[in-house]
Protein backbone atom coordinates (compact mmCIF):
# COMPACT_ATOMS: atom_id res chain seq x y z
CA UNK A 1 0.00 0.00 0.00
CA UNK A 2 1.88 3.46 -1.30
CA UNK A 3 0.08 5.54 1.27
CA UNK A 4 0.14 3.62 4.74
CA UNK A 5 3.43 5.81 5.57
CA UNK A 6 1.16 8.43 5.75
CA UNK A 7 -0.69 7.39 8.19
CA UNK A 8 -0.35 5.87 11.74
CA UNK A 9 -2.56 2.50 12.67
CA UNK A 10 -4.31 4.12 15.50
CA UNK A 11 -6.65 1.98 15.60
CA UNK A 12 -5.94 1.78 19.34
CA UNK A 13 -5.01 4.44 20.59
CA UNK A 14 -7.11 7.01 19.43
CA UNK A 15 -9.45 6.02 21.25
CA UNK A 16 -9.37 7.87 24.11
CA UNK A 17 -9.39 7.18 27.88
CA UNK A 18 -12.74 8.24 28.09
CA UNK A 19 -14.64 5.67 25.38
CA UNK A 20 -18.56 5.98 26.06
CA UNK A 21 -19.32 2.32 23.87
CA UNK A 22 -16.96 -0.15 24.47
CA UNK A 23 -17.23 -3.59 22.07
CA UNK A 24 -15.46 -6.58 23.21
CA UNK A 25 -15.14 -10.18 21.78
CA UNK A 26 -18.37 -9.41 20.32
CA UNK A 27 -19.96 -12.19 17.91
CA UNK A 28 -23.70 -12.52 16.42
CA UNK A 29 -24.48 -16.17 14.94
CA UNK A 30 -28.21 -16.15 14.05
CA UNK A 31 -30.05 -19.84 13.71
CA UNK A 32 -31.42 -19.54 10.04
CA UNK A 33 -34.81 -21.43 9.05
CA UNK A 34 -33.16 -24.96 8.26
CA UNK A 35 -31.01 -24.22 11.75
CA UNK A 36 -28.36 -24.00 10.16
CA UNK A 37 -25.59 -21.16 11.93
CA UNK A 38 -25.52 -17.73 10.29
CA UNK A 39 -22.19 -16.01 11.37
CA UNK A 40 -22.83 -12.27 11.31
CA UNK A 41 -20.41 -10.80 13.26
CA UNK A 42 -17.02 -12.34 14.46
CA UNK A 43 -14.34 -11.55 17.02
CA UNK A 44 -15.41 -7.16 16.85
CA UNK A 45 -13.37 -4.96 18.90
CA UNK A 46 -13.70 -1.47 19.16
CA UNK A 47 -14.22 1.81 21.33
CA UNK A 48 -16.24 4.68 20.45
CA UNK A 49 -14.93 8.05 22.44
CA UNK A 50 -17.66 10.59 23.69
CA UNK A 51 -18.23 13.08 21.11
CA UNK A 52 -17.00 11.12 18.52
CA UNK A 53 -18.22 10.65 15.01
CA UNK A 54 -17.23 7.27 13.82
CA UNK A 55 -18.57 5.49 10.47
CA UNK A 56 -18.70 2.13 9.72
CA UNK A 57 -18.19 0.96 6.39
CA UNK A 58 -18.30 -2.32 3.84
CA UNK A 59 -20.03 -4.30 1.68
CA UNK A 60 -23.42 -6.03 2.39
CA UNK A 61 -23.55 -8.70 4.84
CA UNK A 62 -20.63 -7.45 6.72
CA UNK A 63 -22.96 -7.44 10.07
CA UNK A 64 -22.85 -3.32 9.86
CA UNK A 65 -26.83 -2.78 11.25
CA UNK A 66 -26.41 -6.25 13.18
CA UNK A 67 -23.88 -4.21 14.82
CA UNK A 68 -25.95 -1.30 16.01
CA UNK A 69 -28.22 -3.42 16.65
CA UNK A 70 -26.54 -5.04 19.30
CA UNK A 71 -25.08 -1.58 20.52
CA UNK A 72 -28.81 -0.51 21.00
CA UNK A 73 -29.74 -3.73 23.02
CA UNK A 74 -32.54 -4.85 20.34
CA UNK A 75 -30.47 -7.88 19.50
CA UNK A 76 -28.02 -10.04 22.26
CA UNK A 77 -24.65 -10.60 21.70
CA UNK A 78 -23.64 -14.70 21.27
CA UNK A 79 -20.40 -13.79 22.19
CA UNK A 80 -18.55 -11.09 23.68
CA UNK A 81 -20.42 -7.70 25.50
CA UNK A 82 -20.66 -4.02 24.74
CA UNK A 83 -20.52 -1.58 27.31
CA UNK A 84 -21.93 2.03 27.33
CA UNK A 85 -20.48 4.30 30.31
CA UNK A 86 -19.30 1.11 31.90
CA UNK A 87 -22.97 -0.36 31.78
CA UNK A 88 -23.06 -3.37 30.21
CA UNK A 89 -26.04 -3.49 27.33
CA UNK A 90 -28.77 -5.98 28.49
CA UNK A 91 -32.09 -5.25 26.94
CA UNK A 92 -32.77 -2.16 25.07
CA UNK A 93 -31.01 1.00 25.88
CA UNK A 94 -33.30 4.04 25.10
CA UNK A 95 -31.06 6.75 25.58
CA UNK A 96 -30.10 6.93 21.85
CA UNK A 97 -31.52 8.49 18.97
CA UNK A 98 -31.58 6.26 15.82
CA UNK A 99 -31.96 7.05 12.35
CA UNK A 100 -32.58 4.64 9.39
CA UNK A 101 -32.33 4.76 5.26
CA UNK A 102 -36.33 5.01 5.90
CA UNK A 103 -37.27 7.97 7.00
CA UNK A 104 -40.03 5.98 8.83
CA UNK A 105 -42.13 8.88 8.71
CA UNK A 106 -46.03 8.10 9.85
CA UNK A 107 -48.31 8.81 6.87
CA UNK A 108 -51.49 9.59 9.98
CA UNK A 109 -48.94 11.77 11.66
CA UNK A 110 -48.43 15.43 10.86
CA UNK A 111 -44.51 16.68 10.60
CA UNK A 112 -44.37 17.98 14.71
CA UNK A 113 -46.78 14.81 15.52
CA UNK A 114 -43.79 12.50 14.05
CA UNK A 115 -40.96 14.00 15.76
CA UNK A 116 -43.30 13.91 18.95
CA UNK A 117 -43.80 10.14 18.20
CA UNK A 118 -40.38 9.76 20.46
CA UNK A 119 -42.22 11.38 23.57
CA UNK A 120 -45.17 9.02 22.37
CA UNK A 121 -43.69 6.05 22.28
CA UNK A 122 -41.62 6.59 25.85
CA UNK A 123 -44.96 7.48 27.29
CA UNK A 124 -43.91 11.27 27.68
CA UNK A 125 -45.81 14.02 27.63
CA UNK A 126 -46.09 15.39 24.55
CA UNK A 127 -46.90 18.96 25.05
CA UNK A 128 -43.64 19.45 27.67
CA UNK A 129 -41.73 18.72 24.48
CA UNK A 130 -43.66 20.51 21.79
CA UNK A 131 -41.44 23.62 21.69
CA UNK A 132 -38.06 21.72 21.94
CA UNK A 133 -39.82 20.26 18.56
CA UNK A 134 -40.26 23.30 16.82
CA UNK A 135 -37.42 24.54 17.36
CA UNK A 136 -35.69 21.53 15.72
CA UNK A 137 -37.63 21.85 13.24
CA UNK A 138 -37.04 25.47 12.62
CA UNK A 139 -32.91 24.22 12.79
CA UNK A 140 -33.21 22.26 9.75
CA UNK A 141 -35.04 25.17 7.93
CA UNK A 142 -38.61 23.13 8.15
CA UNK A 143 -40.34 26.16 9.84
CA UNK A 144 -44.21 26.38 8.36
CA UNK A 145 -43.93 22.59 7.59
CA UNK A 146 -45.27 21.44 11.28
CA UNK A 147 -48.46 21.07 10.37
CA UNK A 148 -48.13 19.01 6.95
CA UNK A 149 -48.16 15.72 6.25
CA UNK A 150 -45.08 13.74 5.14
CA UNK A 151 -46.40 12.98 1.67
CA UNK A 152 -46.26 16.45 0.98
CA UNK A 153 -42.37 16.57 1.63
CA UNK A 154 -39.47 16.03 -0.46
CA UNK A 155 -37.23 13.13 0.53
CA UNK A 156 -34.61 15.44 2.24
CA UNK A 157 -37.42 17.23 4.22
CA UNK A 158 -38.91 13.62 5.43
CA UNK A 159 -34.75 12.60 6.24
CA UNK A 160 -34.70 15.89 8.26
CA UNK A 161 -37.95 15.63 10.25
CA UNK A 162 -37.04 12.25 11.11
CA UNK A 163 -32.90 13.77 11.86
CA UNK A 164 -35.40 16.31 14.94
CA UNK A 165 -37.16 13.02 15.66
CA UNK A 166 -34.13 11.01 16.62
CA UNK A 167 -32.98 14.86 18.55
CA UNK A 168 -35.97 15.55 20.22
CA UNK A 169 -34.98 14.30 23.76
CA UNK A 170 -31.13 15.52 23.10
CA UNK A 171 -29.59 12.05 23.52
CA UNK A 172 -25.91 12.01 24.07
CA UNK A 173 -25.43 9.13 21.47
CA UNK A 174 -26.83 8.63 17.89
CA UNK A 175 -27.00 5.72 16.11
CA UNK A 176 -27.57 6.11 11.74
CA UNK A 177 -27.88 3.17 9.60
CA UNK A 178 -27.56 4.80 6.12
CA UNK A 179 -29.64 7.44 6.53
CA UNK A 180 -28.57 9.21 3.64
CA UNK A 181 -28.45 6.13 1.38
CA UNK A 182 -32.21 7.13 -0.53
CA UNK A 183 -31.56 10.55 -1.20
CA UNK A 184 -30.25 11.91 -4.07
CA UNK A 185 -26.60 13.17 -4.84
CA UNK A 186 -27.40 16.84 -4.13
CA UNK A 187 -29.65 16.60 -1.47
CA UNK A 188 -26.97 13.62 0.08
CA UNK A 189 -24.30 16.19 0.06
CA UNK A 190 -26.49 19.22 2.07
CA UNK A 191 -27.62 16.73 4.49
CA UNK A 192 -24.27 15.62 4.88
CA UNK A 193 -23.10 19.43 5.60
CA UNK A 194 -26.02 20.02 8.19
CA UNK A 195 -25.56 16.89 10.01
CA UNK A 196 -21.59 17.81 10.36
CA UNK A 197 -23.10 21.48 11.93
CA UNK A 198 -25.57 19.58 14.40
CA UNK A 199 -22.72 17.22 15.15
CA UNK A 200 -19.97 20.20 15.79
CA UNK A 201 -22.45 22.45 18.07
CA UNK A 202 -24.09 19.48 20.35
CA UNK A 203 -20.98 17.01 20.59
CA UNK A 204 -22.78 13.98 20.06
CA UNK A 205 -21.13 10.64 20.11
CA UNK A 206 -22.38 9.06 16.57
CA UNK A 207 -22.06 5.90 15.28
CA UNK A 208 -22.85 6.02 11.52
CA UNK A 209 -22.91 3.43 8.69
CA UNK A 210 -22.32 3.65 5.02
CA UNK A 211 -21.58 2.72 1.80
CA UNK A 212 -20.15 5.30 0.68
CA UNK A 213 -16.56 6.08 1.47
CA UNK A 214 -16.28 9.64 0.32
CA UNK A 215 -19.41 10.37 2.69
CA UNK A 216 -17.61 8.47 5.47
CA UNK A 217 -14.06 10.33 4.99
CA UNK A 218 -16.23 13.83 5.06
CA UNK A 219 -17.82 13.06 8.27
CA UNK A 220 -15.62 10.94 10.48
CA UNK A 221 -12.85 11.22 13.15
CA UNK A 222 -12.41 7.37 12.18
CA UNK A 223 -13.49 4.99 9.56
CA UNK A 224 -13.62 1.80 10.75
CA UNK A 225 -13.62 -0.77 7.58
CA UNK A 226 -15.62 -4.19 7.88
CA UNK A 227 -15.28 -6.93 5.85
CA UNK A 228 -17.65 -9.93 5.07
CA UNK A 229 -19.33 -13.20 5.90
CA UNK A 230 -18.31 -13.47 8.74
CA UNK A 231 -18.52 -9.53 9.65
CA UNK A 232 -15.12 -9.12 10.95
CA UNK A 233 -12.93 -5.16 11.36
CA UNK A 234 -10.82 -5.09 8.77
CA UNK A 235 -9.44 -1.95 9.83
CA UNK A 236 -9.76 0.94 11.67
CA UNK A 237 -8.49 4.47 10.01
CA UNK A 238 -7.45 8.10 11.56
CA UNK A 239 -9.58 10.70 9.30
CA UNK A 240 -6.62 13.38 10.28
CA UNK A 241 -8.47 16.25 8.69
CA UNK A 242 -8.88 19.77 10.29
CA UNK A 243 -12.47 20.73 11.38
CA UNK A 244 -14.80 22.16 11.35
CA UNK A 245 -14.74 20.87 7.83
CA UNK A 246 -16.64 22.20 4.95
CA UNK A 247 -17.38 20.97 1.47
CA UNK A 248 -14.44 21.84 -0.54
CA UNK A 249 -12.41 19.51 2.17
CA UNK A 250 -13.47 17.13 -0.49
CA UNK A 251 -11.19 18.19 -2.89
CA UNK A 252 -7.77 18.64 -0.58
CA UNK A 253 -5.28 16.08 -1.09
CA UNK A 254 -5.72 14.87 1.91
CA UNK A 255 -8.86 13.87 1.67
CA UNK A 256 -8.05 11.82 -1.75
CA UNK A 257 -5.36 10.06 -0.11
CA UNK A 258 -7.38 8.72 2.85
CA UNK A 259 -10.16 7.63 0.03
CA UNK A 260 -8.01 6.13 -1.80
CA UNK A 261 -6.67 4.37 1.31
CA UNK A 262 -10.40 3.13 2.18
CA UNK A 263 -10.82 1.82 -1.54
CA UNK A 264 -7.14 -0.11 -1.43
CA UNK A 265 -8.70 -1.93 1.53
CA UNK A 266 -11.75 -3.17 -0.86
CA UNK A 267 -9.52 -3.90 -3.53
CA UNK A 268 -7.53 -6.29 -1.28
CA UNK A 269 -10.70 -7.82 0.13
CA UNK A 270 -11.86 -8.20 -3.69
CA UNK A 271 -15.42 -6.13 -3.09
CA UNK A 272 -14.15 -3.52 -5.92
CA UNK A 273 -12.09 -4.78 -8.89
CA UNK B 1 -42.31 18.69 -5.49
CA UNK B 2 -42.79 15.80 -8.57
CA UNK B 3 -45.67 14.27 -6.55
CA UNK B 4 -47.97 17.63 -5.99
CA UNK B 5 -47.57 18.60 -9.58
CA UNK B 6 -48.31 15.02 -9.83
CA UNK B 7 -51.50 15.25 -7.85
CA UNK B 8 -52.60 18.40 -9.67
CA UNK B 9 -52.96 16.66 -12.57
CA UNK B 10 -54.73 13.84 -10.91
CA UNK B 11 -57.55 16.29 -9.79
CA UNK B 12 -57.54 17.95 -13.16
CA UNK B 13 -59.13 14.75 -15.16
CA UNK B 14 -61.01 13.75 -11.89
CA UNK B 15 -64.65 15.24 -11.69
CA UNK B 16 -64.35 14.35 -8.10
CA UNK B 17 -62.32 17.58 -7.36
CA UNK B 18 -64.42 19.87 -8.99
CA UNK B 19 -67.56 19.14 -6.45
CA UNK B 20 -70.34 17.28 -6.11
CA UNK B 21 -72.35 19.55 -8.35
CA UNK B 22 -70.73 18.00 -11.49
CA UNK B 23 -70.63 14.85 -9.76
CA UNK B 24 -74.75 14.86 -9.80
CA UNK B 25 -74.47 16.25 -13.32
CA UNK B 26 -72.78 12.84 -14.86
CA UNK B 27 -74.75 10.70 -12.41
CA UNK B 28 -78.03 12.43 -14.00
CA UNK B 29 -76.84 12.44 -17.64
CA UNK B 30 -75.54 8.69 -17.59
CA UNK B 31 -79.14 8.09 -16.16
CA UNK B 32 -81.19 9.88 -18.77
CA UNK B 33 -78.67 8.03 -21.57
CA UNK B 34 -79.75 4.60 -20.15
CA UNK B 35 -83.18 5.49 -20.00
CA UNK B 36 -83.72 6.62 -23.31
CA UNK B 37 -81.49 3.93 -24.86
CA UNK B 38 -84.06 1.78 -22.76
CA UNK B 39 -87.40 3.19 -23.84
CA UNK B 40 -85.74 3.56 -27.93
CA UNK B 41 -84.69 -0.05 -27.27
CA UNK B 42 -88.82 -1.14 -26.52
CA UNK B 43 -90.03 1.18 -29.02
CA UNK B 44 -87.83 -0.07 -32.23
CA UNK B 45 -88.22 -4.06 -31.37
CA UNK B 46 -91.47 -3.80 -29.75
CA UNK B 47 -90.79 -6.28 -26.93
CA UNK B 48 -93.69 -7.48 -25.30
CA UNK B 49 -94.22 -6.15 -21.31
CA UNK B 50 -93.32 -9.65 -19.66
CA UNK B 51 -89.99 -9.52 -21.18
CA UNK B 52 -88.65 -5.89 -21.49
CA UNK B 53 -91.40 -3.37 -20.00
CA UNK B 54 -90.75 0.01 -20.44
CA UNK B 55 -89.24 2.51 -17.99
CA UNK B 56 -92.39 4.33 -17.03
CA UNK B 57 -94.60 0.62 -16.53
CA UNK B 58 -91.43 0.06 -13.87
CA UNK B 59 -91.92 3.67 -12.29
CA UNK B 60 -95.55 2.91 -12.29
CA UNK B 61 -95.03 -0.32 -10.67
CA UNK B 62 -92.91 0.69 -7.95
CA UNK B 63 -94.82 3.54 -6.90
CA UNK B 64 -97.98 1.00 -6.82
CA UNK B 65 -95.93 -1.27 -5.00
CA UNK B 66 -94.20 1.25 -2.88
CA UNK B 67 -95.19 -0.09 0.70
CA UNK B 68 -94.60 -3.58 0.03
CA UNK B 69 -91.00 -2.52 -1.49
CA UNK B 70 -90.06 -0.45 1.73
CA UNK B 71 -91.19 -3.04 4.06
CA UNK B 72 -88.99 -5.83 2.72
CA UNK B 73 -86.29 -3.12 1.83
CA UNK B 74 -86.23 -3.14 5.48
CA UNK B 75 -85.95 -6.63 6.06
CA UNK B 76 -83.48 -6.59 3.70
CA UNK B 77 -80.84 -3.92 5.09
CA UNK B 78 -81.46 -6.22 8.97
CA UNK B 79 -80.10 -8.74 7.18
CA UNK B 80 -77.39 -7.01 5.80
CA UNK B 81 -76.24 -4.75 8.60
CA UNK B 82 -77.01 -7.87 11.23
CA UNK B 83 -74.43 -10.23 9.07
CA UNK B 84 -71.75 -7.47 8.34
CA UNK B 85 -71.60 -5.86 11.87
CA UNK B 86 -71.49 -9.40 13.16
CA UNK B 87 -68.59 -10.26 10.86
CA UNK B 88 -66.69 -7.48 11.64
CA UNK B 89 -67.04 -7.85 15.03
CA UNK B 90 -65.56 -11.67 14.75
CA UNK B 91 -63.03 -11.23 11.71
CA UNK B 92 -61.16 -8.18 13.45
CA UNK B 93 -60.34 -9.61 16.51
CA UNK B 94 -59.66 -13.16 14.87
CA UNK B 95 -56.98 -11.46 12.56
CA UNK B 96 -55.56 -9.63 15.22
CA UNK B 97 -55.28 -12.50 17.54
CA UNK B 98 -53.63 -14.73 14.21
CA UNK B 99 -50.93 -11.90 13.99
CA UNK B 100 -50.47 -11.57 17.72
CA UNK B 101 -49.81 -15.46 17.81
CA UNK B 102 -48.13 -17.92 15.93
CA UNK B 103 -50.11 -20.48 18.04
CA UNK B 104 -53.45 -19.16 17.20
CA UNK B 105 -52.62 -18.59 13.45
CA UNK B 106 -51.92 -22.87 13.07
CA UNK B 107 -54.68 -23.31 15.09
CA UNK B 108 -57.10 -21.38 13.06
CA UNK B 109 -56.01 -20.62 9.72
CA UNK B 110 -56.28 -23.68 8.48
CA UNK B 111 -60.08 -24.43 9.19
CA UNK B 112 -60.33 -20.59 8.12
CA UNK B 113 -59.24 -21.80 4.02
CA UNK B 114 -61.61 -24.62 4.85
CA UNK B 115 -64.66 -23.03 5.69
CA UNK B 116 -63.96 -20.13 2.74
CA UNK B 117 -63.45 -22.66 0.47
CA UNK B 118 -66.74 -24.70 0.55
CA UNK B 119 -69.29 -22.24 -1.63
CA UNK B 120 -71.62 -20.04 0.37
CA UNK B 121 -74.89 -20.91 -1.10
CA UNK B 122 -73.95 -24.70 -0.44
CA UNK B 123 -74.21 -24.59 3.62
CA UNK B 124 -77.53 -22.75 3.52
CA UNK B 125 -79.49 -26.00 3.64
CA UNK B 126 -77.49 -26.84 6.43
CA UNK B 127 -78.67 -23.05 7.69
CA UNK B 128 -82.44 -23.78 7.14
CA UNK B 129 -82.04 -26.89 9.47
CA UNK B 130 -80.09 -24.95 12.11
CA UNK B 131 -81.66 -21.92 12.04
CA UNK B 132 -85.25 -22.49 10.01
CA UNK B 133 -86.66 -20.22 7.51
CA UNK B 134 -86.21 -16.29 8.53
CA UNK B 135 -83.71 -13.91 9.50
CA UNK B 136 -81.26 -16.38 11.08
CA UNK B 137 -80.54 -17.96 7.83
CA UNK B 138 -79.78 -15.03 6.34
CA UNK B 139 -78.04 -13.23 8.43
CA UNK B 140 -75.84 -16.56 9.16
CA UNK B 141 -75.15 -16.64 5.42
CA UNK B 142 -74.64 -12.57 5.32
CA UNK B 143 -72.28 -13.25 8.24
CA UNK B 144 -70.06 -16.31 5.91
CA UNK B 145 -69.14 -14.57 3.12
CA UNK B 146 -68.32 -11.31 4.70
CA UNK B 147 -65.99 -12.65 7.14
CA UNK B 148 -63.13 -14.25 5.48
CA UNK B 149 -62.44 -11.01 3.20
CA UNK B 150 -62.17 -8.98 6.02
CA UNK B 151 -60.01 -11.71 8.44
CA UNK B 152 -57.59 -11.64 5.59
CA UNK B 153 -57.22 -8.22 4.51
CA UNK B 154 -56.83 -7.07 8.55
CA UNK B 155 -54.22 -9.74 8.53
CA UNK B 156 -52.04 -8.22 5.59
CA UNK B 157 -52.49 -4.89 6.85
CA UNK B 158 -51.34 -5.43 10.23
CA UNK B 159 -48.31 -7.91 8.89
CA UNK B 160 -47.69 -4.38 6.56
CA UNK B 161 -45.64 -2.84 8.90
CA UNK B 162 -42.01 -1.74 8.22
CA UNK B 163 -39.76 -3.97 10.29
CA UNK B 164 -37.26 -1.13 11.10
CA UNK B 165 -40.34 0.71 12.66
CA UNK B 166 -40.57 -1.87 15.08
CA UNK B 167 -36.98 -1.53 15.67
CA UNK B 168 -37.25 2.38 16.18
CA UNK B 169 -40.29 1.93 18.78
CA UNK B 170 -38.30 -0.52 20.38
CA UNK B 171 -35.14 1.48 20.84
CA UNK B 172 -37.08 4.32 22.13
CA UNK B 173 -38.60 2.08 24.87
CA UNK B 174 -42.17 1.08 23.25
CA UNK B 175 -44.15 -1.48 25.18
CA UNK B 176 -45.44 -4.06 22.81
CA UNK B 177 -49.17 -2.94 23.09
CA UNK B 178 -47.83 0.54 22.59
CA UNK B 179 -46.52 -0.64 19.21
CA UNK B 180 -49.58 -2.60 18.48
CA UNK B 181 -52.54 0.61 19.33
CA UNK B 182 -50.19 3.64 18.32
CA UNK B 183 -48.65 1.39 14.87
CA UNK B 184 -49.69 -1.44 13.65
CA UNK B 185 -53.50 -0.73 13.61
CA UNK B 186 -53.39 2.36 12.14
CA UNK B 187 -51.22 1.30 9.50
CA UNK B 188 -53.25 -1.41 8.91
CA UNK B 189 -56.52 0.92 8.65
CA UNK B 190 -56.44 1.47 4.57
CA UNK B 191 -56.28 -2.44 3.86
CA UNK B 192 -58.80 -3.44 6.08
CA UNK B 193 -61.27 -0.87 4.44
CA UNK B 194 -60.06 -2.87 1.14
CA UNK B 195 -61.55 -5.59 3.17
CA UNK B 196 -64.63 -4.10 4.69
CA UNK B 197 -65.47 -2.56 0.97
CA UNK B 198 -65.26 -5.45 -0.49
CA UNK B 199 -67.35 -7.09 2.38
CA UNK B 200 -69.93 -4.56 1.66
CA UNK B 201 -70.80 -5.45 -1.74
CA UNK B 202 -70.36 -8.90 -0.68
CA UNK B 203 -72.87 -8.88 1.85
CA UNK B 204 -75.78 -7.57 0.11
CA UNK B 205 -75.34 -10.81 -2.25
CA UNK B 206 -75.31 -12.49 1.05
CA UNK B 207 -78.74 -11.74 2.42
CA UNK B 208 -80.50 -11.70 -1.37
CA UNK B 209 -78.77 -15.39 -1.48
CA UNK B 210 -80.71 -15.95 2.13
CA UNK B 211 -83.57 -14.70 0.95
CA UNK B 212 -84.03 -16.53 -1.92
CA UNK B 213 -83.48 -19.92 -0.13
CA UNK B 214 -84.77 -19.99 3.13
CA UNK B 215 -87.28 -16.43 3.38
CA UNK B 216 -90.86 -15.48 3.22
CA UNK B 217 -89.68 -11.92 2.92
CA UNK B 218 -87.11 -9.25 1.62
CA UNK B 219 -86.14 -7.91 -1.65
CA UNK B 220 -85.09 -11.26 -2.60
CA UNK B 221 -88.35 -13.26 -2.05
CA UNK B 222 -90.22 -10.19 -3.77
CA UNK B 223 -88.03 -10.55 -6.57
CA UNK B 224 -88.73 -14.76 -6.86
CA UNK B 225 -92.20 -13.99 -6.55
CA UNK B 226 -92.52 -11.15 -8.79
CA UNK B 227 -90.87 -13.85 -11.37
CA UNK B 228 -93.04 -16.15 -10.77
CA UNK B 229 -96.21 -13.81 -11.40
CA UNK B 230 -94.26 -12.77 -14.53
CA UNK B 231 -94.35 -9.15 -13.40
CA UNK B 232 -91.39 -7.75 -15.11
CA UNK B 233 -91.99 -4.30 -14.16
CA UNK B 234 -91.77 -4.97 -10.76
CA UNK B 235 -88.69 -7.20 -10.91
CA UNK B 236 -86.90 -4.30 -12.62
CA UNK B 237 -88.29 -2.13 -10.00
CA UNK B 238 -87.09 -4.27 -7.21
CA UNK B 239 -83.50 -4.57 -8.84
CA UNK B 240 -83.05 -0.54 -9.06
CA UNK B 241 -84.02 -0.03 -5.39
CA UNK B 242 -81.74 -3.18 -4.49
CA UNK B 243 -78.44 -1.48 -6.26
CA UNK B 244 -79.32 1.91 -4.85
CA UNK B 245 -79.38 0.18 -1.72
CA UNK B 246 -76.34 -1.59 -2.01
CA UNK B 247 -74.33 1.20 -3.50
CA UNK B 248 -75.88 3.80 -0.18
CA UNK B 249 -74.53 0.95 1.85
CA UNK B 250 -70.85 0.73 0.00
CA UNK B 251 -70.99 4.54 0.28
CA UNK B 252 -71.26 4.96 3.71
CA UNK B 253 -68.29 2.88 4.02
CA UNK B 254 -66.30 4.65 2.18
CA UNK B 255 -67.19 8.08 3.65
CA UNK B 256 -65.89 6.33 6.96
CA UNK B 257 -62.64 5.82 5.60
CA UNK B 258 -62.45 9.04 4.30
CA UNK B 259 -63.17 10.21 7.32
CA UNK B 260 -60.74 7.75 9.44
CA UNK B 261 -58.00 7.47 7.11
CA UNK B 262 -57.85 11.10 5.17
CA UNK B 263 -53.94 10.73 5.26
CA UNK B 264 -53.90 7.54 2.93
CA UNK B 265 -52.51 7.66 -0.42
CA UNK B 266 -56.26 6.51 -2.19
CA UNK B 267 -58.05 9.38 -0.44
CA UNK B 268 -55.23 12.01 -1.31
CA UNK B 269 -56.57 12.98 -4.84
CA UNK B 270 -59.85 14.38 -3.33
CA UNK B 271 -57.88 16.24 0.16
CA UNK B 272 -56.10 18.07 -2.13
Amino acid sequence: MPNDALFTDASISSASTDAMIKIQGVGKTFTGQDGEHIIALEDTDMEIGRGEFLSIVGPSGCGKSTLLNLVSGLLETTRGEIRIDGEKVDGPYTDLGFAFQSDLLLDWRTVLRNVLLQCDMRGMDSKKHTPRARELLKSVGLEGFEDKRPFELSGGMRQRVALCRALLLDPPMLLMDEPFGALDALTREQMQSDLLGMWQETQKTVLFITHSIAEAVYLSDRIVVMSARPGKVREIIDVDIDRPRDLSVRDSAEFGAIVHRVRLLFQEMGVIH
Amino acid sequence: MADQTELKRYSFFSARAHGWHIDAFWMFLSLVIVLVLWEALVAIFDFPAHLLPRPLAVVNSVIDHWGTIVENAGDTTIAVLLGYVLAVIFAVPIAILIVISPQVERLLYPPLVATQSIPKIALAPLFIVWFGFGLETKVAVTFLICFFPIVVDTIVGLRSIDPSLIQLARSMGAPASRVFLKLRLPGALPSMFGGLKVASALAVVGALTGEYIASDSGLGYILLSASGEMNTALLFGVLIVLSVLAMIFFYAIELLEKLLIPWHVSQRSHAQ
